[in-house]
């Protein structure tokens, strides 16, 4: 009877466990409670580094500090100009000094009152090189810059070592009272006042500077709409409403949960099963054949997003160094017929160097980004054709082989030049080897802008040593033009001279431009209203359940 | 007994220097500066680059590295990642879930995989014989992912009956069929042998006598024959539990669980060796003890079998 009894009740055992898995997911629905006490599951990735504003460059933990914290000035949600968010005023004459005026009793989550120290100290801590801010240069526009953030003589790889800087305080940050504090620029910089939305000018609490900057990020304290909750690795971190808060973008609902996913398939179906309310971009698997149109139906929204996808030329190698030769490249590329037959029309052909979303970009103003074979071919003659076998380089970690593989058909088919596409196994290594300057062939790149002026994607891309001229080109015409530009005096007149300064890049081709990007996100059947930011992401303070 | 045991656990040194300096070393000869894609399309600051650099000693050669690394472990110092985590937490916070959902898969396999085995060695050739044998078949042909995703979308997605991914709170409840997935292929192996097992066993001698002496046959099946037949299959299912938390890691993805199979992937792809050889310490751990234990219970299972 033993062996008979132990089997009965394993039965009933596997029985109740069942019905418990059913009862547990039949329940859950039917919350009609006001928006006020309501709460959301959003998308999201496990921030790679502990959420220090001046130390996150990734979207992961970028999108969660943008959401806790609330800096000087604001993008509005339409792309349109900055303005001000914590700031009463930022006055300037002469785009050299501003002094910044906050608004009075704002409070950090921790209860302690916003103040124009808050401010300096933290940039003061960004800037001072031995901390290792990954967004450290974002300071360089202020005097005293070169002294708080030293270089190592023989780069990161030389046994030399940077030498301590002689200060750890920028001469150009100058506390003038409580709320006021006055900046000097070591050159006049136009651009200067909409910069400070970006995450790396977010102001600190004074708790931060008597912690470990790793513990303090592990548990934030900002300043913004939700504060932090828990943070629990991999899997969630959670966030509520700040009740204190008194700027413009208050939280309509309560709690925000950022479920933080591996696999965008995983999220995709909890998006499905309404388990999921808010996923900021679908998985490629679902825009095949427009299935995440059918699958999602008025829960699926698509918009245009400010990044660009590039293939850059390394212009270190001789081979690239004609600009006949790269613009007869960029003309050989049916940009409508990657869009339609690889993205289905998700991405929009790129016509224009700056990202026409951007303020200040001015549209189609890119000659190179037509398509125009029979061009192409008498440009690739004039540059005295091309030897040997044209590889173009991908990450093979991210889905860039098939519109990289469609790329080099096209320049195979429409200039008769032994052309294929090759994927380097990770971003690191592909990152490596572009830093090192040691890329063989044309490779992809993409950009999206740090803050909304057209600055962004000059300064960093074709000045020479910009920060992101991964290709070392360089154009003494444009570097002037540009310096000029940002120096000016007002962002009209900076404006100008950039568009002149396109102008020049146009005829040189240093990269070219391929696809805007577009984003198709979903949201859960329980959310009534949402807006999305000026890159995409949701805007937790517009949501309405 | 104790000296056997003596014996084993000493064994155990030289397998785990081994296999933890292999790791480390294969980690650090993975292409690629850790530091190179953290700032995205921009290159990092050389200021950054250097900071961490210093930090994690990637400066010195393997050996330093490596010996700095196992000095720091036998004090109990698992060190830190690259991104400041203490590595102690993630295997804290990650490893009890790779084990709760291969627990699962475990009990799923043994009990599905055994009673298919069992009932279907004791009928040879009969219907339940050959539908264990071609659906046994079939889960084998299946890979992992194809099992999961099919049965998360009919599941979770199209009949509701249960949420697409597992929440963070890991109810056993919601494991039932990621552990059946994960155990899928594992199932069809165990039924296999049972089946095989007991079919060979169910023509010796000494069931032969037992049925003679008037035994029920409740008692013949349930105390000699499954007993000796268990043998190899306390092999496969101890070995298993290892095999599972280290091949969880499709699974982990599928179902959205927190586990330590997307924490190796992480680390062997940002070069964490410390991370990587931190998580499976504990892992060979797990299977150099699994192996012991299924030795000793060989000892209880089969009186003759005697360690000294």
């Amino acid at each position: 009877m033993r062996v008979s009894k132990r089997a009965t009740s394993a039965i009933a055992l596997s029985a109740a466990a069942a019905l418990v898995a059913s009862g547990c997911s039949s329940g859950g629905d039917g919350d009609t409670a006001a928006s006020a006490d309501g709460s959301i599951v959003v998308h999201g990735v496990q921030p790679e580094n502990p959420l220090v504003p001046s130390n996150t460059t990734e979207t992961g933990g970028g999108k969660i500090v943008d959401w806790l914290w609330t800096g000087l000035v604001e993008y509005p949600n339409d792309g349109g100009a900055p303005r001000n968010a914590l700031a009463e005023s930022i006055n300037t004459t002469d785009s050299k000094v501003f002094t910044i005026k906050i608004k009075a009793g704002t409070k950090f989550h921790d209860g302690t009152e916003v103040k124009a120290k808050n401010f300096v100290d933290a940039w003061n801590w960004a800037a001072y090189s031995p901390n290792g801010a990954q967004n450290g240069t974002f300071f360089a526009d202020i005097a005293g810059f070169d002294q708080t953030y030293t270089t190592d003589p023989d780069g990161p790889d030389g046994p030399k070592k940077a030498p301590t800087p002689s200060t750890d305080k920028m001469s150009g940050l100058k506390v003038i009272d409580e709320q006021t504090f006055e900046v000097t620029l070591s050159a006049p910089t136009a651009v200067f006042p909409t910069k400070l939305g970006y995450s790396a000018f977010m102001p600190l609490p004074d708790v931060f500077f008597t912690m470990k900057p790793e513990e303090f990020g592990r548990k934030p304290i900002a300043n913004g709409p939700v504060k932090f909750v828990s943070w629990e690795d991999n899997s969630l971190i959670k966030l509520t409403r700040f009740d204190d808060y008194n700027l413009r973008d208050k939280m309509k609902i309560k709690d925000v949960d950022v479920k933080l996913y591996q696999d965008d398939n995983a999220a995709y179906a909890d998006l499905l099963a309404n388990n999921l309310d808010f996923m900021e971009v679908v998985p490629t698997s679902a825009l095949a054949g427009d299935k995440w149109k059918t699958d999602l139906g008025d829960r699926g929204r698509s918009t245009v997003t400010p990044s660009t996808a590039f293939i850059a030329f390394p212009i270190y190698d001789k081979r690239f160094q004609n600009p006949k030769l790269r613009r007869a490249v960029s003309l050989a590329v049916n940009r409508q017929e990657i869009s339609d037959k690889i993205f289905f029309g998700t991405r929009k052909p790129a016509d224009s160097w700056a990202n026409p979303l951007t303020p200040g970009a001015k549209p189609g103003n890119c000659t190179a980004c037509k398509f125009d074979p029979e061009t192409a071919k008498t440009l690739l003659a004039e540059a005295g054709g091309f030897t040997g076998e044209m590889v173009f380089y991908y990450n093979a970690d991210s889905a860039h082989k098939d519109w990289m593989d469609a790329v080099a058909q096209q320049i195979k088919t429409n200039l008769n030049i032994n052309a294929r596409a090759e994927g380097v196994p990770t971003f690191a290594v592909f990152r490596q080897n572009i830093n090192a300057h040691t890329m063989k062939g044309p490779y992809r790149a993409a950009w999206q802008q740090d803050y909304p002026d057209v600055e962004n994607w000059v300064n960093p891309l074709f000045v020479t040593n910009g920060s992101s001229n991964d290709g070392l080109y360089s154009n003494p015409e444009v570097d002037a033009l540009a310096k000029q530009a940002s120096g000016a005096p007002s962002l009209e007149a900076s404006h100008e001279a950039f568009a002149k300064a396109v102008e020049k890049v146009d005829q040189d081709v240093p990269s070219i431009p391929v696809y805007f990007y577009g984003q198709q996100s979903g949201h859960s059947e329980k959310i009534k209203k949402l807006e999305l930011n000026n890159v995409g992401e949701i805007d937790i303070t517009s949501v309405e359940l | 007994m104790g000296r056997y045991l003596l014996r084993r656990l000493l064994q155990l040194v030289p397998v785990f220097i081994g296999t933890t300096f292999l790791i480390y070393w294969l980690v650090w000869a993975v292409p690629g500066d850790p530091f190179a894609g953290k700032c995205g399309e921009r290159r990092c600051p050389d200021q950054y680059i250097a900071f961490m650099t210093e930090k994690y000693h990637l400066d010195q050669n393997v050996f330093v590295q490596y010996g700095s690394y196992m000095k720091n472990l036998l004090q109990g110092d698992f060190g830190q990642t690259f991104s400041q985590r203490e590595i102690s937490d993630i295997i804290m916070t990650s490893y009890p879930n790779t084990l709760k959902l291969a627990l699962v898969a475990l009990a799923i396999e043994a009990i599905i995989g055994l009673g298919a085995g069992v009932l279907s060695g004791l009928r040879r050739n009969g219907f339940l014989d050959n539908l264990v044998l071609v659906s046994t078949l079939f889960l084998i042909a299946l890979p992992v992912f194809v099992v999961g995703f099919v049965l998360q979308w009919l599941l979770g997605v199209q009949w509701g009956i249960i949420k697409p991914t597992v929440s963070s709170e890991m109810r056993w409840s919601e494991l039932i069929v990621p552990g059946f997935v994960l155990g899928s292929a594992s199932v069809a192996y165990i039924a296999r042998v049972a089946r095989t097992s007991i079919a060979e066993n169910r023509r010796a001698d000494y069931v032969r006598t037992a049925i003679a002496k008037g035994l029920p046959m409740r008692r013949v099946v349930g105390v000699h024959l499954l007993r000796n037949s268990l043998i190899p299959v306390v092999t496969l299912l101890g070995t298993d539990l290892g095999a599972l938390m280290g091949g969880a890691i499709v699974t982990e993805g599928i179902f959205g669980i927190n586990g330590i199979g997307r924490q190796v992937f992480r680390a062997i792809i940002t070069k964490e060796s410390a991370t990587v050889v931190g998580i499976v310490v504990v892992l060979v751990l797990v299977y150099l003890v699994m192996n012991l234990l299924v030795d000793l219970l060989y000892a209880a299972l089969d009186p003759r079998i005697r360690y000294e």
